[in-house]
């Protein structure tokens, strides 16, 4: 029995369930299969920050989103096209982000009073007609899927365990999905548990044939493949991007990566992949605490190591002493903020970007730190390469600023060629570079006249025997100096070091097809996506519009100032109050549009194809 | 001659006689004038050569205070890091260079208040580092304040009404932390100083040394009743490893074990010089060590125990770490990057 098969050129949907139910695999493993299937896509997963708040309650609930589309896409999706609810607080918290005409698929076998009743329905509203507006299938996907497993040794909590891949295989099938990939993952899961494995690919198939048989749903769907640069591609997260960028920089480095890290929301996962790849030679150490991460970070960069800490906005304000020792020393020190909704706990599980100022400020006396930031999940990978580099090519502490939304969200990857990543030149010092009084000596602090670099010399170099430290140093000899001078002088190196490093990163990435645009959306960090389909869908709608966005962050890369002062108006939206906004008025003189939301959550394109509706009414 | 020290086995050896004359930077230092301080470099500048390792395979590390001036007037690699995480960030070298022979200098402030918790982790992890901690009861470089091993009532410039805080003793803390070798020695006695750090240097694993030293500015005399040699006999309790415990000038007094297991101590006019006990280091159980480190009275400083309390064997953190890379490069062979990153779910876009 074969049903109509409608083809669609994108899809939003978003699987909801409390945290229990397992969405978030639901999602990993939908994701898998579309993106093996060629669909262009991004994920959007949204967790709480309790690991099981009390079941059936709106805190509990979990959510993962996934855009995919037969052409080129940048968001996760404005608002979904289709909400699998697990149950009434599922459909609860999600119902007011679903468009009229919308699919949602219920879970009707958890409509009970008492669920009801704990998210505050005073009604059922599958039959109280609250839901009219909208195309509902009702599927008692509880009981259906204990029913298909009826015939295996499982108690009826067991079996219900396996509702999420029931819910999988009917989505499969809905949206044509290839069913090897979840068949696959499952098998190595559970390759342990041979009756776990059948009974969750019993499950899985169950679902699919529920679609095929059943009369809630009348028609299915595809997407077609998206074209793409030839290749081979791989779904990857931003965390796993940049996992994998350290290791490659580390590699292009040809020096050991050594991790000092506390775990901490939403970074604890680089720490998790990390410590699984000890036989590329790298070294995890969970450390005490924050502190005690960077300051093992920073003992094995003046080993020689290229010396990573990872953390949140929390741990690098506990971090903040240590990276001016850092930046004093002139180590290479790689530091990762996987920014999270702050002050303080904040919104450990939901994205910001509003660490950038404690980034650049944040720390005792005069202590720039470079800065970069990914735009996407995997070009995470590209920028942990680059932080890398900078660090060891100008002996610096430099800032890797992520966010809560690429680190868990994914989209597909064009693999790179790893014979053609950038090569990295740590350049240890290995004999005295000084001359003085017709004797060689060792100047820890002089510099590389390009640069501005000192040498990095590694213990256990014979006759290069030094001792520096946090207090200020000579320049050159690296003599404790209390000179006023000299302090001048060094701080106006340090911070000209820093500078220098304009000239040699990437310019400032530019889109103005026609070059005539009135208007600039100057983003930086993981809005790249939205500003980017917001620029997209006001060009259709026949505004000149050009996007700039910027992937390092410190210095400004060379062509800033001039790219800025092209434009009659520079809107830049942020999921801060204005943190880049401050920094580009301060430094250029430019009259910018600060456009500023902090929800936890990253823009919708609509949102942003409205401010620049506005703005270009004005220009 | 350092075949004896089995910590320093993966460190080069010096292929010249070293003096004590080679282990002194050009720096010229800079402690008060009759600060105990100098006769603790001294100590250590005149022991190192018995280590027989390359010097630039030789690293000091220090936290801020006092005595973390001491990396600079050492010609060795030193790094005179922030207050408090010194164990921190030799814990970062140690585990990455098992090539290094890695010392911490840390005070009883920069060790016990600021850095308290890193001092524990250290301990607790053993990883090969050896911590010499320069006790003396106050806050030298601020200018007097009491620090956490100051005696209650400690009238200071903090403190005008007297100090309410209780100290900490700082072998009792290390041994609570688990610390696998834990001693004490005293900074005008360069013999027993050196032979502390002899034992320190070849344990395997975290070694920390506390070292009773004189602020002659800030809380002169301090431990003077523990150096005047009309009191000290009194007061001191030599420990030897598989000597009896015994003190006083004609060994009057003497360490006993009560049927509780707690230990005291007794005239030998009382219990007889039978019933005191023979020392030993490498009692698994630290509870016998904590026991002799709350014998000494922390006002009156009787019944002061010096020595080595304890030296037992724990696996050592960086060996185990090394072990691990070593075991995953050889089951699963060295990392191939292509390979990790292509993942197993790739597909192709012709
Ligand atoms: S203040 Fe005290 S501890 Fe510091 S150098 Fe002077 S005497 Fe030594």
């Amino acid at each position: 029995m074969s049903k109509e098969l409608v083809t669609l050129g994108r899809v939003v949907i978003r699987f909801a369930g409390d945290s229990g139910d397992g969405m978030q695999l639901t999602g990993d493993q939908f994701t898998n299969a579309t993106a093996i299937f060629g669909n262009d896509l991004v994920t959007l997963p949204d967790f709480p920050a309790e690991i099981r708040a009390p079941q059936g309650t709106l805190p509990g609930v979990s959510a993962f989103q996934l855009h995919f589309a037969d052409h080129d896409i940048t968001t996760a999706g404005d608002s979904p096209t289709v909400l699998v609810a697990m149950n009434p607080a599922a459909l609860k918290a999600n119902l007011h982000e679903m468009p009229e005409g919308a699919d949602l698929i219920i879970n009707t076998d958890e409509f009970t009073k008492r669920n009801l009743d704990k998210v505050g329905y005073a009604n059922n509203p599958l039959e109280d007609g609250s839901l009219e507006k909208y195309r509902v299938h009702e599927v008692a996907l509880t009981s259906l899927t204990v029913e298909a497993l009826k015939d295996f040794d499982l108690t009826r909590k067991e079996a219900e365990r396996s509702k999420n891949m029931f819910a999988l295989g009917l989505l499969s099938w809905l949206y044509s999905r290839p069913m090897e990939t979840p068949k696959s993952f499952l098998a190595t899961k559970f390759a342990k548990k041979p009756e776990i494995l059948a009974a969750n690919l019993k499950a899985l198939e169950a679902g699919w044939s529920f679609g095929e048989t059943t009369e809630v749903f009348s028609v299915h769907y595809e997407v077609k493949p998206a074209p793409a640069r030839a290749g081979e591609y791989r779904n990857i997260s931003g965390n796993l991007a940049l996992s994998y960028g350290l290791i490659a920089g580390a590699q292009s480095a040809g020096l050991p990566l050594y991790l000092g890290s506390y775990p901490i929301t939403p970074a604890s996962d680089i720490l998790h992949e990390l410590s699984k790849h000890k036989n590329f030679g790298v070294r995890t150490f969970q450390a005490e605490d924050e502190i005690a991460a960077i300051g093992a970070a920073i003992g094995a960069a003046y080993g020689g190591s290229l010396a990573v800490t990872t953390t949140s906005g929390p741990g690098v304000a506990l971090k903040s002493e240590a990276i001016g020792l850092a930046v004093s020393l002139e180590l290479p020190l790689v530091v990762i903020d996987i920014q999270r909704g702050g002050p303080s706990t904040g919104l450990p599980t939901k994205t910001e970007q509003a660490d950038l100022l404690q980034a650049m400020f944040g720390r005792n006396g005069e202590a720039p730190v470079p800065i970069v930031a990914p735009r996407s999940p995997a070009h995470c990978f590209d920028a942990a390469i680059e932080a890398c580099r900078i660090a060891v090519k100008y002996r610096t502490p430099v800032f890797l600023l992520s966010d809560g939304y690429l680190a868990n969200g994914s989209e597909p990857w064009l693999l790179p060629d790893v014979a053609s990543l950038p090569k990295i030149e740590p350049n240890f010092l290995e004999a005295p570079n000084h001359e003085l009084n017709g004797v060689d000596v060792l100047w820890p602090f002089k510099r590389d006249d390009e640069t501005l670099a000192r040498p990095w010399i590694r213990p256990g170099t014979p006759g290069l025997e030094h001792r520096i430290g946090g207090i200020e140093k000579a320049n050159n000899t690296g003599a404790i100096s209390y000179d006023p001078a000299n302090h001048d002088l060094m701080t106006r190196l340090r911070q000209a070091k820093v500078d220098g490093i304009s000239d040699d990163v990437e310019p400032m990435f530019v889109d103005d097809p026609n070059g005539d645009s009135d208007i600039l959306v100057l983003g930086w960090g993981s809005t790249f996506g939205p500003i980017g389909a917001a620029v997209e869908i006001s060009r259709r709608n026949g505004i000149k519009v050009a996007q700039a966005h910027l992937s390092t962050l410190n210095p400004f890369p060379a062509n800033t100032g001039e790219v800025l002062k092209r434009y009659k108006k520079v809107i830049v939206p942020e999921m801060n109050l204005g943190q880049l906004n401050m920094l580009i008025r301060a430094k250029f003189l430019v009259d910018t549009i600060g456009f500023n939301k902090v929800r936890g959550l990253p823009f919708k394109a609509t949102e942003l194809v409205d401010v620049i509706k506005d703005v270009a009414a004005h220009v | 001659m350092s075949d004896s020290f089995a910590s320093l086995k993966l460190v080069p050896k010096s292929e010249v006689t070293q003096s004590a004359k080679d282990f002194k930077s050009d720096q010229e230092v800079r402690w008060c004038p009759g600060c105990g301080d100098y006769a603790i470099l001294a100590g250590v500048q005149s022991f190192l050569p018995e280590l027989g390792v390359k010097k630039e395979n030789i690293v000091f590390v220090s936290g801020i205070g006092c005595s973390s001036r001491f990396p600079y007037y050492m010609n060795t690699y030193g790094l005179h890091s922030i207050h408090g995480r010194a164990p921190a960030i030799a814990s970062g070298l140690a585990t990455s260079r098992e090539d290094l022979s890695v010392w911490v200098i840390t005070g009883d402030g920069d060790a016990l208040s600021i850095g308290g918790n890193h001092l524990i982790h250290a301990l607790r992890r053993n990883v090969n580092l050896k911590i010499l901690l320069f006790n003396n009861r106050i806050y030298g470089l601020t200018k007097g304040q009491y620090s956490p091993t100051s005696e209650m009532g400690k009238i200071t410039k903090s403190t005008p009404m007297g100090s309410l805080d209780h100290p900490f003793n700082p072998i009792s803390v290390a041994i609570g932390a688990e610390a696998s070798f834990v001693a004490r020695t005293i900074d005008s006695d360069r013999k027993h100083l050196v032979e502390v750090l002899r034992q320190a240097a070849a344990h395997e694993g975290t070694a920390l040394v506390e070292i009773y030293q004189n602020c002659n500015i800030f809380n002169d005399g301090a431990w003077e009743p523990l150096k005047d040699s009309d009191t000290a006999d009194d007061l001191l309790i030599r420990l030897m490893h598989g000597e009896p415990i015994t003190f006083g000038k004609e060994a009057t007094h003497g360490v006993v074990r009560e049927s509780d297991g707690s230990l005291r101590v007794a005239a030998a006019s009382e219990v007889g010089s039978d019933a005191f006990i023979v020392h030993d280091a490498h009692v698994e159980d630290p509870s016998y060590a904590f026991a002799l480190s709350r014998l000494s009275h922390p006002e009156t400083l009787a019944n002061t125990p010096i020595g080595v309390f304890r030296d037992v064997n724990r696996p050592v953190y960086d060996r185990q770490m090394s072990d691990q890379v070593a075991h995953a490069k050889e089951t699963r062979g060295p990392g191939d990057l292509a390979a990790l990153i292509r993942g197993k779910d790739t597909w192709t876009v012709s």
